[in-house]
Parts: C-alpha cells; sequence; structure tokens
C-alpha cells in the first residue's frame, strides 16, 4: 500500500481497496484539493471517471467518518512511472449532485464526465462542454439512475409497455 | 442547475432533425474565445502545455470557414462515427465527434443480467476483440469473488487473448488499407481473419461474440488437435506479416499519406488520457501487459512495440508488429500449455458438467441455482484493467452482494482515445482526416456501448 501524497488534505479516509494501490474516500470539497495532491506526487493519467447511482444502497459499508450520498463519482488515476493505481471514490450529493471538474488538471476526462452527466445528471461545474454525449439532446432523464424508468419510452418494432 | 449545462439554439436554417444542439459544433458565431481556443484541436486544452495564442485564428467570420458534416453513415468512419468538421478551404480547423449513434444501455442491460450471464452482454462490446472484453469482465468478477482460475484456464486465456488481438489487428490493417485506397489488403487482412476465426468456432462454437471466457475459466477445453490448428496460424500469420510489409511498408502512396501526418506528442498523449497504441506510437512504453502483468504475461517473453514521432506511420508499424509479437506469445502458449482443469472447480461459480447431472442430486441442484439464481458475489467494488488491442480495457463493478451487478462500468478505449481526434485533425487535409480516423481505430460499439 502506497501513502497519501505529503500535502494532501485533512479528513480524507483511506483503506485498501481491492485490486488497487490505494483507495481513498472524498467529500465534494476536499476532491479537487486530493487530485491535485495526486496529480503533483506523479499521478499523470486519470484513466478513468464514472458515476455511481446508490439509491438503493444508502447504508453500503463506507469507512467511519464518510457520509454517504445518493451518488458518487469514482476516479480512477494512474502513476505511470511506479506503476501505482488510486481509486478515489467521490460523495457527490444527493439532490443535486455537483463536483469540480478535473478537466484543468486531465483534460482527457472531458468526455468521460460528459458521460457521467449524461448517464447520472452528476454537474462538473467548470467543465467547458457540459452537454449530453451518448443520448440526444433534448432526451428527458438520465438512464442509469435507479429511479429511471426503464420502458418509459415506447420502442419500435416492439408491442410498447405503458409506463412502469 | 440548468445555468451549468451548455444550450445552444437549433439554427432554423438547418434541418432540425440532424442538428444535435449543443453537442453539435457551433458556428464561430456563437462560439466564445475561450470556448474556441479549447476546441482548436484539444491539444490547446492542456493550459501551458502547448497553447499558444497566436495559433488560434479568433477573428476569422463564419463566411470564411464551412461546417460540414461527416457521418454517421460516411463508410470511414468505421460505423456511426459523426464527425463535424469546420473547413477552411480543403484543410480542417476544427473538429468535433458526435457519438451515441449506436448507445444501447449496455451498462444498463449489464444491471439485469446475472454475473453469468453478463459475459454475453460485455463481449458485443468491442465487437473486434470481443475475448479481450470477456476477460476483463470475468476477471473484474474473480476479484470480487476472491478466486483463482485453475493455471491451464489462464495460459488458454491468454492464447486466445493474443489470438483475438491478432484478428483486430488484420481487421484494423484490412480497413485501414481500403480507407487509402489499398483494396488488396482489405482482401488479406479478411482472409487471413478467417483463419482464426475458424479456429474461434471450433473451439467456442461461434465466430465473434464467443461468450467463452467466463467468470471462473473458459467455457470449454480447447479441441482436440488445436496443437495443430494453432501451429499452422502462427505459421501461416507470422509469414504473411512479411507480405504486408512488402506491401504496404515501402509503397511510395501509402507512405506518402501515413509518414509525418497527424503527428501527437506524448504528453498530450497522456494528458487526453490515450492509451494503446496510440500512446506507445508517442514512444511511451505502457502496455499493462508488461507493465501490470496480468494472467501469465510475466512468464512469456514479448517485446512492447514502440514508436518515435507518433504519426500515421508509427501507428501502422505498431500495429504490424504487434501482430508478430502476439503471434510470438501464442508459439509460447503452444509449448507451455499445462494440463489440468480449464475452469475453477466450485459448483457455485462453474456449472457441473452435463454428465453429471443426470447421475448426481447435488450436481442437480447446483446447476439449477446457478442458472436460475446465479452466482452469488460479496459485497465490494472493483477496477480492474487489461490491455486490449485499442488500449486499456477497465471495469468497474459494483456488487450488492445479489447475483447481478448493482453497477457496471467498462472504460472504453476507443471512447477516450476519440478525444485525441480533434487534436490530430487540425491543420490536416480533410483526405488526411480519414487516415486519423482509421489510426486512432474506433469500435462504435465500444465508444457508445
Amino acid at each position: 500500500m502506497i501513502a497519501l501524497p505529503a500535502r494532501s488534505p485533512e479528513g480524507v479516509i483511506t483503506s485498501e481497496g481491492l485490486a488497487c494501490d490505494l483507495l481513498c474516500f472524498a467529500t465534494i470539497e476536499q476532491y479537487p484539493k486530493l487530485v491535485r495532491a495526486f496529480k503533483n506526487a506523479g499521478f499523470q493519467m486519470a484513466i478513468d471517471v464514472c458515476g455511481v447511482d446508490y439509491l438503493e444502497q444508502m447504508d453500503r459499508p463506507l469507512p467511519e467518518g464518510v457520509v454517504a450520498t445518493r451518488f458518487e463519482v469514482v476516479v480512477n488515476l494512474l502513476n505511470m512511472v511506479k506503476k501505482e493505481r488510486v481509486r478515489i471514490r467521490v460523495q457527490a450529493g444527493t439532490d443535486n449532485p455537483e463536483v469540480a471538474s478535473l478537466f484543468d488538471l486531465y483534460p482527457g476526462v472531458e468526455a468521460m464526465e460528459r458521460e457521467a452527466y449524461d448517464m447520472f445528471g452528476i454537474l462538473f461545474s467548470k467543465h467547458p462542454d457540459m452537454t449530453r454525449i451518448l443520448m440526444p439532446e433534448d432526451w428527458e432523464g438520465h438512464p442509469l439512475r435507479k429511479d429511471y424508468g426503464v420502458g418509459r419510452v415506447p420502442v419500435q418494432f416492439k408491442e410498447a409497455p405503458g409506463p412502469r | 442547475m440548468t445555468d451549468r449545462i451548455r444550450t445552444a439554439p437549433r439554427p432554423d436554417l438547418l434541418v432540425v432533425e440532424t442538428s444535435e444542439g449543443a453537442q453539435g459544433l457551433q458556428s464561430r458565431s456563437e462560439t466564445s474565445k475561450d470556448e474556441l481556443g479549447r476546441e482548436v484541436g484539444s491539444v490547446l486544452r492542456v493550459s501551458g502545455l502547448t497553447l499558444d495564442p497566436n495559433d488560434v485564428d479568433f477573428d476569422r467570420q463564419d463566411d470564411e470557414t464551412m461546417i460540414i458534416n461527416m457521418g454517421p453513415a460516411h463508410p470511414s468512419t468505421h460505423g456511426v462515427l459523426r464527425l463535424m468538421l469546420e473547413l477552411d478551404g480543403e484543410f480542417v480547423l476544427r473538429t468535433k465527434p458526435v457519438i451515441g449513434y449506436l448507445h444501447t444501455g449496455m451498462e444498463k442491460t449489464g444491471e439485469q443480467l446475472t454475473y453469468t450471464q453478463g459475459a454475453t452482454n460485455v463481449t458485443r462490446m468491442d465487437y473486434v476483440s470481443p475475448i479481450a472484453n470477456e476477460l476483463n469482465y470475468s476477471m473484474a468478477v474473480e476479484k470480487l469473488l476472491g478466486i483463482e482460475v485453475p493455471e491451464r484456464a489462464i495460459w488458454i486465456r491468454m492464447m486466445m487473448a493474443e489470438l483475438n488481438r491478432i484478428v483486430s489487428h488484420l481487421v484494423w490493417m484490412a480497413t485501414n488499407g481500403m480507407d487509402l485506397g489499398a483494396t488488396s489488403m482489405m482482401i488479406y487482412g479478411f482472409r487471413e481473419r478467417e483463419l482464426v476465426l475458424a479456429f474461434f468456432e471450433k473451439t467456442a462454437g461461434l465466430r465473434l461474440n464467443l461468450n467463452y471466457v467466463r467468470p471462473g475459466g473458459v467455457a470449454a477445453d480447447l479441441p482436440d488437435g488445436w496443437q495443430d490448428d494453432v501451429a499452422v496460424i502462427c505459421e501461416t500469420i507470422d509469414a504473411r506479416t512479411y507480405e504486408y510489409d512488402q506491401l504496404l511498408t515501402g509503397q511510395p502512396i501509402f507512405r506518402e499519406r501515413m509518414v509525418g501526418v497527424a503527428p501527437i506528442t506524448a504528453e498530450e498523449a497522456i494528458a487526453l488520457s490515450v492509451t494503446g497504441p496510440v500512446l506507445r506510437s508517442t514512444g511511451v512504453a505502457w502496455d499493462l501487459r508488461r507493465a501490470m502483468p496480468y494472467l501469465a504475461y510475466d512468464q512469456v517473453e514479448f517485446d512492447v512495440i514502440v514508436g518515435t514521432y507518433g504519426d500515421n506511420f508509427d501507428r501502422y508499424a505498431i500495429r504490424l508488429n504487434e501482430i508478430r509479437e502476439s503471434v510470438k506469445i501464442v508459439r509460447q502458449c503452444l509449448d507451455m500449455m499445462p494440463k489440468g482443469d480449464y475452469r475453477v472447480q466450485d459448483p457455485k461459480v462453474t456449472p457441473p458438467p452435463r454428465a453429471r447431472i443426470g447421475e448426481s442430486m447435488e450436481a442437480l441442484i447446483h446447476h439449477f441455482k446457478l442458472f436460475t439464481e446465479g452466482m452469488q458475489v460479496p459485497v465490494g467494488e472493483v477496477y480492474s484493467a487489461v490491455e486490449s488491442p485499442r488500449g486499456e480495457l477497465g471495469c468497474y463493478l459494483v456488487s450488492d452482494g445479489s447475483s447481478k451487478p448493482y453497477r457496471l462500468h467498462v472504460r472504453g478505449p476507443s471512447f477516450v482515445n476519440l478525444q485525441a481526434i480533434p487534436l490530430l485533425m487540425r491543420g490536416g487535409s480533410l483526405s488526411d482526416a480519414i487516415t486519423v480516423i482509421s489510426t486512432v481505430d474506433p469500435i462504435m460499439g465500444e465508444v457508445d456501448r
């Protein structure tokens, strides 16, 4: 297990994650500072950003001190020199989830953050192009949310079921 | 909340049905200076890296340029990729990929399927390299389950993954040749691919979406006489790569369109999270098979191929040589294939053999439980990654302890690599745009999922 970078923000809780070198938990406020600290510590690449909707899992096991929210943003960072992976789970809020965009640190997260917005409705503030990416522009709702009505939209070539 | 979301009017002049609103490329009169700076190739998005403010032509007017639409039904976009290109004459100024035309909600589907069924879902994402998808998914599930697969399963998986890499790169060679007008390469690429697909059919019963690698091992043992088939495949393909070399590498027209066209630097590639051959073409020797070995890649010998200039030609040369390296690995698998089980003997994970069901009550119960309820996976979350032919293919899996994933997220390398396209196309001619799409090698099934 690797250590947290020297100037990491207070209050970040870490534990040994499954199949990664370090698993961190952060609040919305700690998140940009934590990622910046990791970037300065040599994590050059943001390999993945995705959202998770824990609507049915509000009592999920979390380390002590972490306040569970409905949405999580999960960021995977990669240090290509030391060959280490870090995973950061950000508690991104329940009603109007919004976290800071990592665009200024890692331009490569642009499409991934747009996908998280499109699928979960998690907003990334200061993202240069916060638009839907996979769904059409005028789509209603965010499909990967757990309370999204599957079958709400009639599908062509099928006996369209009523709204579930 | 709504003021954070970018909006744009849908222009009346355009047919409304083809307008993507804010997702599309906006005309200059509607683009702010900052936005334009970012849009002019993604590299300008990297603050302080290669940003040259003088390079951005702010004062250009709308009537000097033209926004055209390429795709989603263009034959050279390899599927349903739609690019909006701003052209000055024949040169590309700005590019924006508009994706989602093949979005079928596979991550949502994955939440409805049990872990046993899940492999059939993920294998359809990157349909040119299905084994990599299944492998990635299975390894994530196995990490959550905490099981070790038998030695033979590991080696079978590795051999099939490398055969799949050969297939994938052959398809790339074929379509790339087609894009450049080398139609004979198209025929040759698909001819050799047929050899491997025939072997896949013999082994797994299917040619494309195999569902061969499953959580706990592989679906079936290798067929009798597989050594001969694999030996023939290795020998043929290894020899044929030298024919491709003769056909393409020194060919003046081919070189003219590849050498020095659309370069990318290592810093830009890393900043844009680009992986796979596109990253290696810049000279970064980053290959998960070597850097973070999984399966038994630390026991076989192979070279990580890197380029120097990051141009189209390097990306071609890397893929051609990776075919040879994969052949090398397959040959070692052939020699070192251990004996034993091809799947883990845990009745909670793998179904009992068909013959046992008729004679053993316990086997019948396990079989019934496994196919009606599925396997119970402990609560947890895991990110696991493999090197697919296109780059780092990752799988983030959240389990709530039931038999279906709570969240299945796949990090598709094509999806992320697509971000390099605006940068690579900047300043090039429209005909080079075709080669850029080709050498970045996006598979739309994986981009849109």
